[in-house]
């Protein structure tokens, strides 16, 4: 059996910006220059306006914990127990991700928490974004 | 009768439903067709409309002897069979066809004749949900959960009152996976999935079929069987996506469809005797109670508690034990369906007596999509 791998990310040209943006160490969002409402996931126009005028930032990589789950059944490459969780940036969206650097336990992970971004590179191409405790 | 009625003349689900491992799944399929139309006593060559999932709607056709003038291949998860009733439905009334097999079958636990699971890294989900180790349904579809616990104070108790009470209708199913009595305790003893979900706030993984068949109202009385009319339908999608679902204390699909389907019935919610929401985790009937309107946000864990959807309540509740304790092949919108029809053909294991309405919500995807289903036995 081959040694089971984290399922990484193949970027489009849509999407590209973003991941550029992990391996330079930014977290890179989308904001319509209308309505000035910033989104996730990537895509070359606004979802609320339907305009094409948009514009990437550098998000701050604060946000909030808004929901998750623990997962205890065994997917390698993971250590179960581990959390996956759906954070609340600072500009508005939410994205999914992993809470890392506190045990993955109810008690360290408080709704609303404040996290702060961290990466962690995969490969040249790939570098995710996870979430850590703010001030951790 | 209203000019535009349409009834289910034929229902039935495959012969066996569990572990089925000497079916492959598209004779699933045809094992619930050929129960449905011996039900409806129709042909394959009296059928002029086929919509299915999750085998390919022509691969069917062909396999049934089937030559369809209208076809459906909808795929939105679980609840694609009441979107292909609520289409069927459109298609008949505007004289597309006349008379619509629904199959579904699916070999979720054997898995014969199934081809293996895939994922593709290239789209939204494969780059921005798949790195972060979620393994399906128990690892996303009950993220939004704590959320909603957090927002209206529900504690796991409650949540695990929900497989309690589901429990207690399959013990009155023979043909239910599990009828074992089960109590709160044992449901939060049982073993850690995701947390806050246990094992017995999880569905069961089977195998199984089920199919329906639909034509007007009109000629749904020369059909040996009481006909089950369609009252209302509505359907809905949000996101596959879970991250991005707009709020995750309340369905954006859910109240879509359920307000489509209630308007189109043009009944109330006291007019409901009988209630079937899709429940492949145990958080599903409190989100589908409160954005269908039986209850108000945050109330539908206090009114699973106070056995007002246990058996002898007053609003009935996935009484063939839903997929928690009867049956999850994976796609579980057919057999809430067919339970609904069961109810108003007044045939059910655990009947509730003169009930006349039912409303039958799925899910699909996830939180991705919604279908509602409103029928009746009195012609409208
Ligand atoms: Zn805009």
């Amino acid at each position: 059996m081959p040694e089971a791998k984290r399922p990484l990310p193949k970027p489009t040209p849509e999407t590209r910006h973003f991941w550029e943006g992990t391996a330079a160490g930014e977290l890179r969002l989308q904001r319509c220059d209308q309505c000035r409402r910033a989104y996730f996931p990537p895509r070359p126009f606004c979802p609320k306006c339907g305009s094409r005028k948009v514009s990437v930032f550098k998000a701050s990589g604060r946000a909030t914990l808004y929901s998750y789950v623990i997962n205890h059944r065994p997917m390698p490459p993971f250590t179960a127990p581990y959390s996956i969780a759906v954070v609340e940036l600072d500009e508005g969206p939410r994205m999914m991700t992993n809470i890392v650097g506190c045990p993955q336990t109810p008690e360290a992970l408080q709704l609303d928490m404040p996290l702060q971004v961290v990466f962690e590179k995969q490969t040249d191409e790939i570098t995710l974004p996870f979430f850590k405790p703010a001030g951790a | 009768m209203k000019s535009k009625s349409i009834a289910v003349v034929g229902a039935a689900e495959t012969t066996q439903l569990g572990v089925i491992p000497d079916l492959s799944q598209i004779q699933l399929h045809a094992d619930a067709a050929l129960n449905a139309m011996a039900d409806a006593g129709l042909k394959p060559s009296d059928i002029d409309g086929l919509a299915t999932t999750p085998e390919w709607t022509p691969n069917l056709a062909n396999y049934l002897g089937i030559t369809p003038a209208w076809v459906d291949g909808t795929m939105v998860g679980g609840c694609s069979f009441m979107l292909h009733v609520r289409h069927a439905a459109a298609a008949i009334n505007e004289g597309l066809c006349s008379t619509v097999l629904i199959t579904h079958g699916e070999s979720g636990r054997s898995r014969v004749g199934v081809g293996p699971f895939s994922g593709n890294r290239a789209s939204l989900e494969g780059q921005f949900e798949a790195p972060y180790g979620i393994m399906g349904p128990p690892t996303v579809f009950t993220i939004p959960v704590l959320r909603y616990m957090k927002t209206y104070g529900v504690s796991e108790e409650q949540l695990a009152m929900v497989a309690v009470v589901q429990r207690e209708w399959a013990a009155k199913n023979p043909r239910a996976s599990m009828k074992d009595p089960i109590t709160v305790q044992d449901v939060l003893s049982s073993r850690m999935i995701a947390y806050p979900f246990r094992l017995l706030m999880c569905c069961l993984v089977t195998d199984g079929g089920g199919a329906l068949i639909l034509t007007s109202a009109q000629r749904a009385k020369d059909f040996p069987r009481k006909p089950v009319y369609i009252l209302g339908t509505g359907e809905g999608a949000e996101s596959w996506m879970i991250s991005q679902m707009e709020d995750f204390t309340t369905s954006r699909a859910f109240r879509v469809s359920g307000r489509k389907a209630f308007a189109e019935a043009g009944i109330s919610h006291k007019d409901v005797d009988h209630l079937m929401i899709y429940d492949a985790f145990a958080h599903l009937p409190l989100y589908g109670l409160e954005d269908l309107g039986f209850c108000k946000p945050g109330e539908a864990a206090g009114f699973i508690w106070e056995r007002n959807t246990a058996p002898g309540g007053k609003l009935p509740l996935n009484t063939n034990g839903g997929g928690l304790s009867y049956m999850h092949s994976g796609m579980y919108g057919m057999y809430a369906l067919q339970e609904s029809v069961r109810q108003m053909r007044g045939v059910a294991p655990a009947q509730v007596p003169d009930a006349k309405i039912s409303v039958c919500h799925g899910v699909g995807g996830m939180f991705a999509a919604s279908g509602t289903i409103i029928f009746s036995n009195q012609a409208p």
